[in-house]
C-alpha cells in the first residue's frame, strides 16, 4: 500500500532475469545432510545414536569376515588356520566348508553326474519366464512357457519321455472338445472339455503311454523324489506353487465375489479354513493323512503332495489379496463394461482383472515371498530343504562338525537374492503400469 | 437459458412411427423401498427425450432399466423389438444396441482411449482390429480428440474424458443412447464442449433419453421433457409447453427452484 507500490502497478518487464544458483548450503551434500540427518536436536541425538550402533556392529563382525578361510578340509584345520594367522583368540569365518559341500546345497543327493539336468531346466525356467515377465520378449515366446512345466518335469524326474507327451495330449483334448462345444453352450462346453481330458488321464493315458513306451523308448535316468534336495526341491516347490497358485487365487476372489450362493460358500469356507490353519498342518496332512484316503497302492509323490498343500495355503491368501483389489475398484467400472455388452468373463479379463492385479501386486509379491521361503519348512515332513535339511546333513559329517554360521548365513544370502529379485521386479512392474498421471 | 436458441427446428424433426423404446407398468423395488412406480413410457426412433426431477426421483434408476443395469421387478420394458427379460441373450442384444453415457465417464483407465473405444466392438461384435481402429478414430474425430487417441484416460481433462466415453459408446453403432448427468462432474466451461457433441450427435437423428439439469440443453435439442418425482412420472410434454405453461403443481416447484425464481 505504499506509494512506491502505488507507482509501480502498470508494470511491463522488459529484460528476463538469469537463471540464478540458489545460496551456498542450501544446495547438494551440506543441504542433505542438514536436512536428513541434523534437523533440530532430536534428529541429531537419533543420528549419532544410529551411528553408534552402526558402529559397534561393524566391529564386533568385521574381524570374523576378514579372517575367513576358503581352503581347509576340515572345520578344525580351518579354526587351525585362523588361530595360526590372527592369534589364538580370533575368530573367522570357515567358507572352505560352502567351497567343499555347496553342490549338496544347491543339489540335495541328486545324482551328480546329473546335476546337467536341474542346471538346464533353471536356464529354461528364465527362457520361461522373460515373455511372461517383460513385454519386451517376442509372443511368439509364450508357447515355450506353456510347455515349459512338462518339460521342466521330465528334466527333473526324468523317465520316459511320452508320460510329459500323454500328459500335454489330456489338454489337447479337452481344448478341442471345448471347442467343438463351444458353439452349443459355453457351460456344456466347460464341462465337456473338463470331463474329456479327466476320462483321458484316468483312463486312456497309461496305458498309451505304456505302449508308446515300448514302441519307441525314449527317455532320462529316473531319478526318485527322495534323492531332491537343497535349492532343487525350494525352487520346484516354490516355481510350481507360485505359477499355480496366481490362477487358483484369482479363481477363489471371483468365486468369493459371485452371486451364485454355492460357488461363494465355497470359495469362502475353503479360504477361511486354509488361512485358520498353519502351513505345518497341511504339510503333515500331505504326508501323512493323503495315504489314508487314497486307494492303497497308488504312489502319489511326496513332492508333488507339498506343492498341491503349499499352492493351496498361497493360493488363499492370494485371494484375499486379489479381493482388496477388486473391491477398490468403483462399481462404474464393472457397469460400463455390462452397458458396451461384454459378458461376465470378457469383463472381467479385459477390464477388471488387469486394474484389480495391478492394484494387488505387492500383496501377491509378498504372497509370493512369503511362499518361497516357507519352501524350508518341508524339513517336517522328512525332505531335505536346504536351510535346515541339507545344513544338518553337512554338520552331521564328522569333518564339519560344530560349524554354525556359516551354512545359515550362505543359504540365507541365496535366499535373499531370489526374494530381493522377487520383489524388484515387482516395483518395476508397478512403475511401468502406472497410467494415472494425476 | 432463454438465450440457448433451438438447435433443431421441430418442423424438421424426423420422428417415425417405429417404437425404440416401450415401457408398459413397470415397477421396481430396492428390498422395501418403491423406487420406480407404474412407469408408462413410449420412445418413437429419432426421439429425443430430456428427463428430469428433484434429486433421488429415479431417473438414474429408469434409464437404467432400460439396459438393464438394473432389474425390474413386475411390468414391461421392450428396447427395439427384445423384451428385457432374465434372459442373457436378450440382455446382451439389448446392451448392444443401446449406448450408455456416465456421471463419472466410467473410461477404463489402464487402457488408452484409441483402446477403450475398440475394446467392446472387437470383443462384443468381432469387428477385426484395424476396422475398429478405424470406427474409433472416425467417432474421435467427431468428438474433436481424435490427437488424443494413444494417451491414458488420467491424461485427459473431465470434458475431454466425457467425449471420449461418448466416442466409445458410438464405436458400438448403437441405435439408442443413455446419458445419465453426462455433464454434473464436470467444470462450467467444459460442459459445453459436451453439450455440442451431444447437440451434434442429436441432429444426426439419434435416438436420445437424457438425463440432464441442463434446461437450455431441454430447450434446444429435445422433443419431450418428462418429469419424474418420487418414482413416477408426473408430467411430460414438449420443451415450449414444459416450461412455459407447467401443469402439475410438482412441475411448478421444481421449475421455479431450477430456475432461481
Ligand atoms: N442400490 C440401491 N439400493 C437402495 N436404494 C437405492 C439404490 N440406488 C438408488 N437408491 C435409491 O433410489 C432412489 C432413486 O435413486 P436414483 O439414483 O434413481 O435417483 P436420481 O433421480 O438419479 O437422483 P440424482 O438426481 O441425485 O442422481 C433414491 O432414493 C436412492 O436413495
Ligand atoms: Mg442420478
Amino acid at each position: 500500500m505504499s506509494d512506491t507500490h502505488a507507482q509501480t502497478v502498470p508494470f511491463v518487464r522488459d529484460t528476463m532475469l538469469p537463471q540464478a544458483a540458489p545460496p551456498a548450503g542450501q544446495a547438494g551434500a551440506v543441504r542433505w545432510l542438514r536436512e536428513n540427518l541434523f534437523s533440530g536436536w532430536v534428529n541429531t541425538v537419533l543420528t549419532l545414536l544410529g551411528l553408534l550402533a552402526l558402529f559397534v556392529l561393524v566391529k564386533e563382525m568385521a574381524p570374523w569376515f576378514l579372517h575367513s578361510v576358503w581352503n581347509a578340509n576340515t572345520l578344525t584345520e580351518c579354526r587351525q588356520i585362523v588361530a595360526d594367522r590372527w592369534g589364538p583368540d580370533a575368530t573367522g569365518a570357515c567358507w572352505a566348508m560352502i567351497r567343499e559341500r555347496w553342490p549338496q546345497f544347491l543339489f540335495g543327493f541328486y545324482p551328480s553326474n546329473l546335476y546337467w539336468r536341474p542346471v538346464t531346466a533353471l536356464v529354461l525356467l528364465f527362457v520361461a519366464l522373460a515373455p511372461v515377465l517383460f513385454p519386451g520378449v517376442p509372443r511368439r515366446l509364450m508357447v515355450f512357457s506353456v510347455l515349459y512345466p512338462f518339460l521342466g518335469f521330465w528334466l527333473l524326474w526324468g523317465g520316459s519321455i511320452w508320460l510329459p507327451v500323454v500328459a500335454i495330449l489330456g489338454f489337447v483334448i479337452g481344448y478341442a472338445v471345448w471347442r467343438v462345444l463351444q458353439r452349443r453352450s459355453p457351460l456344456l462346453a466347460l464341462l465337456g472339455g473338463i470331463v474329456a481330458a479327466l476320462v483321458w488321464w484316468l483312463f486312456l493315458a497309461g496305458p498309451v503311454n505304456e505302449a508308446l513306451t515300448s514302441a519307441l523308448p525314449l527317455g532320462l535316468e529316473m531319478v526318485r523324489s527322495d534323492r531332491f534336495g537343497g535349492f532343487v526341491l525350494s525352487l520346484t516347490i516354490g516355481v510350481a506353487a507360485i505359477s499355480l497358485s496366481l490362477p487358483l487365487g484369482i479363481m477363489l476372489a471371483l468365486g468369493r465375489q459371485s452371486d451364485m450362493f454355492l460357488i461363494k460358500t465355497m470359495s469362502v469356507c475353503f479360504i477361511e479354513f486354509i488361512r485358520g490353519v498353519p502351513l505345518i498342518t497341511l504339510l503333515f496332512t500331505a504326508s501323512l493323512l493323503l495315504n489314508y484316503f487314497l486307494p492303497p497302492g497308488t504312489n502319489f509323490d511326496i513332492i508333488l503332495r507339498v506343492i498341491i498343500m503349499v499352492t493351496l495355503f498361497a493360493a488363499a491368501y492370494i485371494a484375499e489379496v486379489i479381493r482388496g483389489g477388486l473391491a477398490a475398484l468403483p462399481r462404474g467400472q464393472y457397469e460400463a463394461g455390462n452397458a458396451l455388452g461384454l459378458n461376465y468373463f470378457q469383463a472381467q479379463r479385459l477390464i477388471i482383472l488387469p486394474q484389480a492385479l495391478k492394484i494387488s501386486i505387492p500383496g501377491i509379491v509378498s504372497t509370493f515371498i512369503g511362499l518361497f521361503k516357507d519352501t524350508t519348512l518341508v524339513i517336517f515332513v522328512g525332505l531335505l530343504d536346504p536351510l535346515k535339511g541339507i545344513t544338518d546333513a553337512v554338520r552331521a559329517s564328522t569333518d564339519w562338525k560344530g560349524i554354525y554360521w556359516e551354512p545359515y548365513i550362505f543359504v540365507g544370502a541365496i535366499f535373499f537374492l531370489f526374494c530381493f529379485g522377487m520383489s524388484r521386479y515387482s516395483m518395476h512392474l508397478e512403475r511401468r503400469l502406472k497410467r494415472d498421471h494425476r | 437459458m432463454e438465450t440457448i436458441e433451438r438447435a433443431i427446428d421441430p418442423s424438421h424433426m424426423k420422428i417415425s412411427d417405429e417404437i425404440a423404446i416401450q415401457i408398459r407398468a413397470m415397477n421396481k423395488w430396492y428390498g422395501q423401498f418403491h423406487v420406480l412406480r407404474d412407469i408408462n413410457l413410449t420412445v418413437h426412433r429419432g426421439e429425443r427425450i430430456v428427463i428430469c426431477g428433484p434429486s433421488g426421483s429415479g431417473k438414474s434408476t429408469l434409464i437404467r432399466c432400460i439396459n438393464r443395469l438394473e432389474e425390474h421387478q413386475s411390468g414391461q420394458i421392450v428396447v427395439d423389438g427384445t423384451e428385457l427379460t432374465s434372459d442373457l441373450k436378450n440382455i446382451d442384444t439389448v446392451r448392444s444396441e443401446v449406448g450408455m453415457v456416465f456421471q463419472h465417464f466410467n473410461l477404463f483407465p489402464h487402457l488408452t482411449i484409441l483402446e477403450n473405444c475398440t475394446l467392446a466392438p472387437i470383443w462384443v461384435r468381432k469387428v477385426p482390429k484395424e476396422e475398429a481402429e478405424e470406427t474409433a478414430m472416425h467417432f474421435l474425430r467427431k468428438v474433436k480428440i481424435p490427437d488424443q487417441a494413444h494417451k491414458y484416460p488420467g491424461q485427459l481433462s473431465g470434458g475431454q474424458q466425457q467425449r471420449v466415453a461418448i466416442a466409445r459408446s458410438l464405436c458400438m453403432k448403437p441405435r439408442i443412447m443413455l446419458f445419465d448427468e453426462p455433464t454434473s462432474a464436470l467444470d462450467p466451461e467444459m460442459i459445453k464442449e459436451v453439450l455440442d457433441t451431444m447437440i451434434s450427435l442429436a441432429e444426426e437423428g439419434m435416438t436420445m433419453l437424457c438425463v440432464t439439469h441442463e434446461m437450455g440443453f431441454a430447450q434446444a435439442v429435445a422433443n419431450r421433457v418428462v418429469f419424474m418425482d418420487q418414482g413416477q412420472i408426473v408430467e411430460q410434454n414438449t420443451p415450449r409447453e414444459f416450461f412455459n405453461n407447467p401443469q402439475s403443481e410438482r412441475t411448478k416447484m421444481f421449475l421455479s427452484q431450477i430456475l432461481g425464481h
